[in-house]
Order: C-alpha cells, then structure tokens, then sequence
C-alpha cells in the first residue's frame, strides 16, 4: 500500500472519531435537554389542571359581587335620592363622586352636596370666618375667602366678647397665687362665692359665719375651693 | 500518487478542522440549553406550588355569595322600613 494510502486511513479514521466524540457528547446533552423539558412540561400540566377551575369560580364570585354592587346602588338611590347618595358616597370616599354609579350613568353629572362631614365648632366658626381652615374655601356661607394675610391674627379678636377687644387694660388682671402671694385670700365657704376682695369690698354678707373646720381635718387641709395660700387655722 | 498526496493534504488542512469547528458548535450550543431548561422546570415546579392555594377560592366563593345574601337581606329589610326618597 502505497504511503499516500495509509495517511488517507489514518485521517479518515481521525475524522470519524472526532465525529463520534462530538456526537456522543451531543446526545448526551440532548438526553439533559429532554429530561428537564419533561420535568417541566409535568408542572405545565400541572398548572393548567389546578387552574382550570379558576375561571368559574371567579366569574361566580364577580357576578355576585356585581349583583350586591347593584343591589347596594339602587337601595341608596332609592332611598336617598341620587344626589343624597352622591353626596354620601363622596363623602365616605371623597372623590368617588366623579366616577359616579355604576348603573346610573347621570349620576357623574351630579354635583355632591356636602353631607357625612363632621366639623367640630372651632372648625365651623373658622370656616365662617374664612381663616386658618382648609374647609374655608368651600365654606358654607359661600362668598370670598376673607383671609387677611398681614392682619388675620387681630381677626381672631371678633371671636370674644368686646371688653377683651378693646379695653383690655381695665380687665382686672389674673391673682397671683402661693403661699409667698402678695395679697392672701380668704378661704371660699360656698364654692364660686369669694368673703372678701383684696380691696376690702365685702361680696357677700355670711348671716351666719360658718364654723371653720378644725385645722386637722382632712378635708380643711384639701379643700378644693379654698384660695391656694389661704390660712386654714381655726379662729 | 501525488494526487493521493494532495488529497491528503486537503483531507487534514480543510476539512478535519471545519468538522471539528462545526461539531464543536454544536455540542457547546447544546451543553447551554441544559441549564435553561432546568430553570424552566424549577419555574414551572414554583408556578404549580403556587396554585396549591387555588382549592381555597371555592372557600372565598362561598363566603361572597353568603355575605351578598346577607346584605340581599338588610337591603330587603330596609326597603321595607324606610320610605323612598322624595321626588323633587
């Protein structure tokens, strides 16, 4: 055999192990391929078998969602009017008056009154005023918001009665109260009722001193209604 | 014989390496799928663990047609007792 002969051998049989290397190798991540292709496709089955019921149940608790949401609407409107219903809905859930019912279609044209909102007085009187609420712009009264930006605070004064507006220096001024109090007052015998003003003036004539309790009763030493500092010993 | 020669020359220059190449490929190609498929089938074993919970919408399914009977209910009782609103 010629030398050229042998050497084409020699490389075919090369090739072919290559060829049975490489495609041995192939297999066997084919097989890979395979066994985790059909791991998946078990769990596949498994989701479209767990989920096939889905569709009724939830189409079955949307429609009687959907009938209690009817139900629901049309006792309201039915009752309360549309516009009452509007108003309350919008205020359990502001801005639900915009989306309106479901089944009422013109309800979306309705403009919510403003009922289901709790205001304390402080709020209102507020609000009437024009000041310092956020309800003010939508205030009952309706008109122009009537904040005054530089002097609001000399506003507030409208809110007491008008000898504190004005003449607030003839106000008699709070007592100083303690034991080292410059003037010392008498001990109250009937609750709100003073003996005597620091002046001298006599508010009320007692027709019958009352006997002051002795100095070690409990309730001379705690009584609520006496003056804080006043003396509590036995005449 | 020198065509011999020259067809063994062209046998190992050319066309030993491009069987290898494309060979090569294929098996580098085949080796990268294996791990997408496992990941495949671990998703697909997550997403069927997940839907475990499904059997409890049966649950859901009755207590929502138990509550809307039960608002069918007030709702009945309330259109009896209070009176429709006004026509304006």
């Amino acid at each position: 055999m010629p030398a050229a002969g042998v050497v084409l051998i020699l490389t075919v049989v090369a090739i072919v192990l290559v060829l049975v290397y490489f495609l041995v190798s192939t297999i066997v991540a084919l097989r890979q391929i395979t066994k985790g292709l059909d791991a998946a496709i078990a769990s596949v089955v498994e989701i479209i078998e767990k989920s096939a019921p889905v569709e009724e149940v939830v189409g079955t608790i949307n429609q009687y969602l959907d009938a209690g949401v009817d139900l629901l609407e049309g006792l309201l409107v039915k009752k309360a009017g549309m516009r009452d219903a509007v108003g309350l809905v919008d205020g359990l859930y502001p801005g639900a008056a915009a989306a309106g019912f479901r089944n009422f279609p013109e309800s979306t044209e309705i403009t919510a009154p403003r009922i289901s909102e709790v205001y304390t007085k402080g709020t209102l009187t507020l609000a009437r005023l024009g000041r310092e609420a956020p309800i003010a712009a939508a205030s009952p009264s309706g008109g122009a918001i009537l904040r005054n930006v530089t002097g609001g605070s000399l506003a507030a004064r409208s809110l007491y009665p008008e000898v504190r507006q004005t003449r607030p220096e003839r106000l008699q001024r709070s007592p100083v109260i303690g034991t080292d109090a410059p003037v010392q007052y008498e001990p109250s015998d009937s609750p709100g009722v003073r003996r005597r003003l620091p002046g001298g003036t006599a508010v009320l004539d007692d027709p019958a001193p009352a006997t002051p309790p002795p100095a070690n009763a409990p309730d001379a030493q705690n009584d609520p209604e006496g003056e804080p500092g006043a003396d509590t010993r036995p005449v | 014989m020198t065509v011999w020669w020259i067809l063994d020359i062209v046998l190992l220059v050319v066309v030993v390496p491009v069987v290898i190449y494309l060979l090569a490929g294929v098996l580098s190609e085949a080796r990268g799928i294996v791990p997408s498929v496992r990941r495949i089938g671990a998703a697909a074993a997550a997403g069927s663990a997940d839907l475990d919970a499904v059997p409890l919408l049966l649950t859901t399914q009755d207590q929502v047609i138990r509550t809307i009977e039960t608002a069918a209910n007030y709702g009945g009782s309330l259109d009896v007792i209070l009176d429709d609103a006004s026509e304006e």
